[in-house]
């Protein structure tokens, strides 16, 4: 396959997914004449209508409360949150209404829908336009959250997405939107990790924007022979603890990285896993690469905010020294 | 409405005797809640109930003792089957369904079903952000819905004038292109004849209508409030003046379509209801914790569901 960026594999995952089910919608602020502001719905609403694809006011919790009561008419929403920062206006429907409908009507309605958020920081975005929300859904009981780390997982993982009969939380790595390669779909289990890079000595835990990031980070370690394992989650709800146990027993060293504030961050959960399930394995605490607790920096400080190469390494450092 | 204000009596007496944790009454607001639920066609219209329409989610095809279920704390939201019935399950994070409703008119649009949401809501939630947004998507997409407002003149504590600045709901309603109608609340046959109207006008492409029914909430916000704290008990009797029963039953009376024993059959029937209802909720299976878990996704993933698992087998060990 030829290369492509993760905004195309989205854009053709979409297609296929309207192609594919006629009860499939595409909403949001600006997805339709416009293509949306990363161009992922681009040429969409000319090609299945504006009947399917269409732009709405703008509005979050108007879109995502759209989505539930199209739901219950036995629709297929995506809707596109434009920024990670304007997920929270629709929190209120998430958390207070689709993280418990379906128990709420005793499997009546499920909500086959899937919230695309384009997130994580690394694009010199204003406030508001560089957040991780992913501790704050995944916390949500009934409510699943992936992020694709390339464009080949964007593509598989936005399908499994939209088919999946539950919420789906879908967070788009937008620093990754426009890098391009020629990774193609390859199957992995269902709710599964993956080990993107095999290692003995230490592994790494990603996802989205990051996993990139500790793959370059990997290269350097072994310039100095450590040899890093990258693990990319794909699934944060659920967790694959079978998987991420795995690749940690395994190397016996594990760092956590993300772009989420440190303090009950994703990281948090996953060494809890950790503990639990490898206890007895490790040789060193796990380590947690990840934001200050503090709000995103403006733009012209973020490069020193966010993991970086130089960050995870030391990262690796700490867990190898125990 | 005589069957709903018995119904209502009776749970609060059965909250009294500690068969339910806590009610909401409607006691007052059955005119404006069996009037507008009457005018419904349960085959294809939706309703979108928040926590205190036990009159009108009764009127569209509920079993009082389904309900009850909810509030005896054995179904968090009720027990009927909200596919079937459709009639969404009681909220109490008020506002936030008034979008699904814009929603499901939307898709019953797109398939062309002919059936009209109906929001249901009170002066206190019609101040929420997501009521707006509900009603702005359904002027934008000229969808089919009826916003049924009850102003029933007090959010707990909060007195209309306080919440609804401008004084009325319907009046917003020109703000988003939508059709309004402000109607006697306790006025039963004004309430059908306005959502008959709201709802025709919806089936025929006329879009969304905002309703406002001028009543008054007789009782108290729910079984745990104290309405003497924040309001005068002149008010309220002066509003017993105006009881839906008492003027529904004058005017049955005064057109001579109802004489005494019509009157007597109907309470007769009413305290019927309210020994159905015992029973319907005396009957209704207490749930199991472990079933009641399994329900939180419709394909549990493994991880998740080897954690629902270890739980209750522990919970259950815990129960032996």
């Amino acid at each position: 396959m030829s290369e492509r960026s993760m905004q195309q594999a989205l854009n053709e995952a979409l297609a296929e997914a309207l192609a594919e089910d006629p009860r499939v919608l595409v909403f949001g602020e600006d997805v339709g004449r416009h293509g949306g502001v990363f161009r992922v719905t681009d040429d969409l609403q000319r090609r299945f209508g504006e009947q399917r694809v269409f732009d709405t006011p703008l509005g979050e919790a108007g879109i995502v409360g759209l989505a539930v009561g199209l739901c219950m008419q036995g629709w297929r929403p995506v809707v596109e949150i434009q920024f990670d920062g304007f997920v929270f206006p629709a929190f209120n429907q998430i958390a207070t209404q689709i993280s418990k409908l379906r128990t709420r009507t005793l499997g009546a309605f499920g909500l086959p829908l899937t919230i695309r958020v384009p997130s994580y920081g690394g694009i010199k975005g204003p406030e508001h336009h560089s957040e991780s929300v992913e501790t704050f859904v995944a916390h949500l009981p009934g409510i699943k959250v992936v992020s694709p780390s390339n464009p080949a997982e964007a593509q598989t993982l936005l399908g499994e997405a939209v088919r999946d009969p539950d919420p789906v939380v879908f967070l788009e790595p937008k620093s990754r939107y426009w890098a391009r390669d020629d990774s193609m779909p390859s199957p992995v289990g269902e709710y599964a990790s993956r080990v993107v890079r095999e290692g003995a000595d230490v592994t790494l835990f990603a996802w989205g924007a990051t996993v990139d990031r500790c793959l370059q980070s990997a290269e350097f370690a072994a310039e100095d022979g450590v040899d890093v394992q990258v693990v990319d989650l794909r699934w944060l709800k659920p967790l694959d603890v079978d998987g991420i146990s795995t690749a940690a027993g395994k190397t016996r060293r594990a760092v956590v990285v993300h772009e989420a504030p440190v303090t009950l961050g994703l990281g948090a959960e996953l060494s809890a896993v950790l503990m639990e399930r490898c206890f007895g394995d490790l040789l060193a605490p796990v380590v947690r690469v990840a934001a200050p607790d503090t709000p995103y920096p403006s733009a012209g400080l973020e490069d020193e905010y966010l993991p970086s190469v130089d960050r995870i390494l030391l990262g690796i450092q700490s867990a190898l020294d125990g | 409405m005589v069957i709903v204000r018995a119904l209502n009596d009776a749970a609060i007496a059965m909250q009294r005797q500690g068969t339910l944790y806590g009610f909401a009454p409607c006691t007052g607001q059955e005119a404006a809640q069996v009037g507008s639920a009457v005018a419904l066609d349960m085959e294809r219209d939706f309703v979108f109930p928040t926590y205190r329409e036990f009159g009108a989610m009764i009127t569209a095809g509920i079993k009082p003792g389904e309900l009850l279920a909810h509030h005896a704390g054995l179904y968090d939201g009720g027990v009927a089957d909200a596919a079937a019935s459709r009639v969404a399950p009681l909220y109490s994070v008020v506002g936030a369904t008034a979008l699904h409703a814009t929603g499901w008119a939307m898709g019953a649009k797109l398939d062309g079903i002919g059936g009209v949401a109906i929001s249901y809501f009170g002066d206190g939630a019609s101040t929420q952000g997501e009521v707006h947004e509900a009603m702005n998507f359904a002027g934008v997409f000229e969808l089919p819905v009826v916003f049924f407002c009850q102003n029933n003149g007090w959010a707990i504590s909060l007195p209309t004038v306080r919440q609804v600045a401008g004084g009325s709901v319907a009046a917003r309603a020109a703000g988003y292109g939508l059709a309004a109608d402000r109607v006697d609340g306790n006025d039963v046959i004004a309430v059908r004849e306005a959502t008959a109207a709201a709802l025709e006008r919806a089936r025929n492409g006329g879009g969304a209508t905002v309703i406002e029914a001028m009543t008054y909430r007789a009782g108290p916000h729910a079984t745990s409030d104290d309405p003497s704290r924040y309001r005068d008990i002149e008010e309220e009797e002066s509003w017993r003046e105006r009881d839906p029963i008492v003027r529904a039953r004058e005017l049955l009376r005064e057109r001579g379509e109802a004489d005494e024993e019509f009157l007597a059959a109907v309470e007769a029937e009413a305290a019927a209801a309210c020994e159905q209802a015992r029973r319907e909720l005396a009957e209704t299976p207490r749930p199991r914790l472990a079933d009641r878990l399994q329900l939180a996704y419709e394909r549990p993933p493994a991880s998740h569901q080897a954690r629902l698992d270890a739980w209750i087998a522990q919970e259950e060990g815990i129960h032996v």
